[in-house]
């Protein structure tokens, strides 16, 4: 049991780290709300230095207001949500599959976990030159192989695959957190259940789901924490275009493309306030699960 | 004993030695270039080690794609970042750039580099109010390049001076599905560098223009609608797949695997379709003017990749150096000598086209008519208030040809039709010259 002495030791001794992530935190929420109410165009010759115009809430009028945030509110939901299907439900299959003894399971274990340690850009590459290019792409061979016209996947689909190539590289971790939460399924209940006379899907549906319920729950959190901020592979494969452009692209394209920090900076509060629902009714609704 | 302190001593003394070379190192300048991943660039970076020889100034190298570069380069200078001693930007961000005073002018040229041998085209495009602010390391102009064999299998004859029609035939002609043979290759990829220039130049062939006299945006009048059904109609019928993704880099690799019949775009690209190390269709490529509609204004355009210091460097004078040996007549000579004048970086300095042995070169001539056909300050049909044929030179348009060039793509992919697509250019157009004050 914690003394008082050693409370106050312990707690002396987490400041720095504690000062360091909240300042790590507060230093670029403060400067996006204070250039959110800002003229900053730096094309334009407005600097810091100079000082910038006050100009209320007009970059969160505009920015609402463009023709662009809604595609990009939902096109970010749309990818989340996209990717938090496959990989919880491919995940599922594959801690099972993965948790089934046979000869070399060691290796495809790491086979399976290998994506999630590449780089999201190098993915993005390699998925956009190697698979999915419409001439040169493997898919394209393969299509051509079976007599079909191949695919143009990043324009014709272009939603559908982002989707397909962020759960590729977000499946492993979906996976590890799974098949960890299979491995500590009794197995005597599951022989229980199978002397009883329980078909197999009655046993997963009854038995395995349940147990797996905190499991996913963690997954789903985490991952949309990660996805709400998908970038990389939109930068590398579409650029945004035929209607991949996340909330967050919108905001870097506003930023960068257009320079325009002010704009921006209130496309990135709106972007907090949105995580930040999502967050609660996640915490609500699925987050229950935790408590149990 | 005796050995120990022997030991003990040369110890100290490669420690000495080891030190001081640490020290000389940290002392040796070095400066960072940022550039884009094009073959001309990516040649230069083979030679950087001849610099390095003859002056001691270390060179590091941050290649880029163009969309990416533009990003890294303008975020830098905003920001006052210092990332880069050296950019490689173009003829859209010098003058701005220039005039917003980030950009070291290059008045102190060596009188050896002959600043009045650059080609007055580009002289002007990379200059503000007469001061030079950037040096080209190549200068291009668009061109078709086509296939010969495939043209006389098409018992067809390519005039200097074709036609959009022409090329819209000639391309429907060439097609061969069975075979992956695409008639025509174009960019489609969004990005006002990329797509967003190439539909320009087109529109102006076509008559449209971005902007009236007022600053209005001009994508509700019908010469858009027409280039821009024109170009989606002929690359249905007649260019590669998935086009909508393509830029330069992707048509250059599709053309150089022989897969395009023709290809309009950079004249640089000359040099790269017609190496037989990186082409399969090397000997069998030649080339004409831009097309036009009769007009008046072919779909050229004029553009430099040029070497500038931004002005937060502490190595300007290293930069200079760097700069003077990379755009001079000298680099110029160093790459004829080892890779033949056919490789050298084009569209820069006149006495380039003077050289004998560079006239021989296929598309030499065809290169320096293209440029001269261009004209920035008069790039339309009907009167504009901007300068810039690819472009217009305001800083809010790489914003806005972004967003305008995502929607053509969409329309290009078949998401949106070609009205729909000039609709919403045409709104984000006027709304963003609306912020920005021009209305």
């Amino acid at each position: 049991m914690a003394t008082q002495h050693s409370r106050s030791a312990a707690r002396l001794m987490m400041a720095p780290a504690v000062i360091l992530l909240l300042g790590w935190m507060l230093v670029p929420l403060t400067m996006t709300l204070y250039f959110s109410f800002k003229r900053y165009l730096p094309m334009r010759g407005d600097s810091l230095e100079r000082g910038l115009d006050w100009v209320g809430f007009e970059n969160y009028v505009r920015f609402i207001g463009s023709s662009s945030f809604w595609p990009s509110v939902q096109a970010t939901l749309l990818i989340v949500g996209g990717v938090l299907v496959i990989t919880v439900v491919l995940g599922v299959l594959l801690a099972i599959l993965l948790d089934q003894p046979f000869w070399g399971q060691g290796i495809v274990r790491i086979l399976v976990i290998a994506p999630f340690f590449v780089m999201p850009t190098v993915t993005a590459l390699v998925w956009k030159n190697m698979f999915m290019d419409p001439v040169n792409g493997m898919f394209a061979h393969l299509w051509r192989f079976f007599g079909a016209e191949p695919v143009s996947w990043l324009s014709d689909a272009p939603v559908e695959s982002i989707i397909l190539i962020v759960s590729w590289q977000w499946l492993p971790f979906a996976t590890l957190i799974l098949l960890t939460a299979i491995q500590s399924l009794d197995s005597e209940q599951l022989e229980a259940a199978e002397m009883d006379g329980a078909p197999v899907l009655a046993r997963f549906f009854y038995i395995v789901l349940p147990h797996l319920g905190r499991a996913i729950t963690i997954v789903i959190l985490i991952q949309t924490i990660f996805l709400l901020s998908i970038f990389a592979e939109i930068f590398v494969t579409t650029g945004g275009s035929f209607g991949t452009r996340t909330l967050t692209y919108l905001i870097f394209q506003r930023v960068v493309d257009s320079q325009n920090i002010g704009l921006g900076s209130a496309g990135g509060v709106y972007a907090i306030i949105l995580a930040n629902i999502i967050a609660l009714f996640l915490m609500r609704i699925v987050g229950k699960n935790l408590d149990r | 004993m005796y050995l120990k302190t022997a030991l003990g001593a040369s110890s100290a003394l490669a420690l000495c030695v080891a030190a001081t070379a640490a020290m000389a190192e940290s002392h040796a300048t070095t400066i960072t270039i940022a550039t884009v991943n094009n073959g001309d660039m990516i040649r230069m970076q083979g030679y950087t080690d001849q610099f390095t020889d003859q002056t001691g100034i270390n060179v590091e190298w941050v290649t880029l794609e163009e969309n990416v570069l533009r990003q890294r380069v303008t975020t830098d200078i905003t920001t006052n970042g210092g990332q880069f001693d050296i950019m490689t930007i173009g003829m859209y961000e010098t003058p701005i750039w220039g005039a917003n005073g980030w950009l070291v002018p290059l008045d102190n040229l060596s009188e050896e580099y002959d600043v009045d041998d650059i080609l007055p085209a580009m002289r002007g495009g990379l200059s503000h109010d007469g001061t030079l602010y950037a040096a080209p390391f190549y200068g291009e102009s668009s061109m078709v390049m086509y296939r010969t064999d495939l043209m006389e299998a098409a018992g067809l004859e390519m005039p200097d001076a074709p036609t959009w029609e022409f090329i819209r035939e000639a391309a429907a002609a060439m097609t061969d599905r069975e075979n992956d043979i695409n008639g025509i290759c174009l960019r489609g990829k969004a990005g006002w560098g990329e797509g967003g220039a190439f539909i320009t130049v087109t529109a102006n062939s076509f008559g449209a223009r971005w902007f009236d006299e007022d600053w209005n945006a001009q994508f509700d009048q019908p010469e858009w609608a027409e280039a821009l059904n024109f170009f989606v109609d002929m690359m249905s019928e007649s260019g590669p797949p998935g086009y909508a993704t393509n830029g330069f880099n992707e048509n250059l690799s599709l053309f150089q695997q022989g897969r395009c019949g023709m290809w309009i775009d950079a004249t640089v690209a000359a040099s790269f379709v017609t190496n037989p190390d990186d082409s399969t269709v090397a000997d069998s490529v030649s080339f004409a003017l831009a097309p036009d509609t009769g007009l008046g204004k072919r779909s050229n355009w004029l553009w430099a990749w040029a070497l500038a210091i931004p002005a937060g460097t502490q190595q300007a004078d290293a930069a200079l150096q760097f700069i003077e040996w990379a755009t001079s007549t000298g680099y110029i000579e160093l790459v004829a000598e080892n890779e033949g004048w056919a490789n050298v970086p084009p569209g820069a300095r006149t006495s380039l086209y003077e050289t004998p042995e560079y006239q021989e070169v296929p598309f030499a001539q065809m290169t320096l008519d293209s440029i001269n056909a261009a004209d920035p300050t008069n790039p339309t049909v009907d009167p504009v208030p901007y300068v810039g044929i690819q472009f217009v030179a305001i800083p809010e348009f790489a914003g806005i040809a972004t967003e305008v060039s995502q929607e053509f793509s969409a329309a290009y992919a078949g998401q949106q039709t070609v009205e729909e697509a000039l609709e919403n250019a045409q709104a984000l157009t006027n709304d963003a010259m609306e912020a920005a004050g021009y209305r």
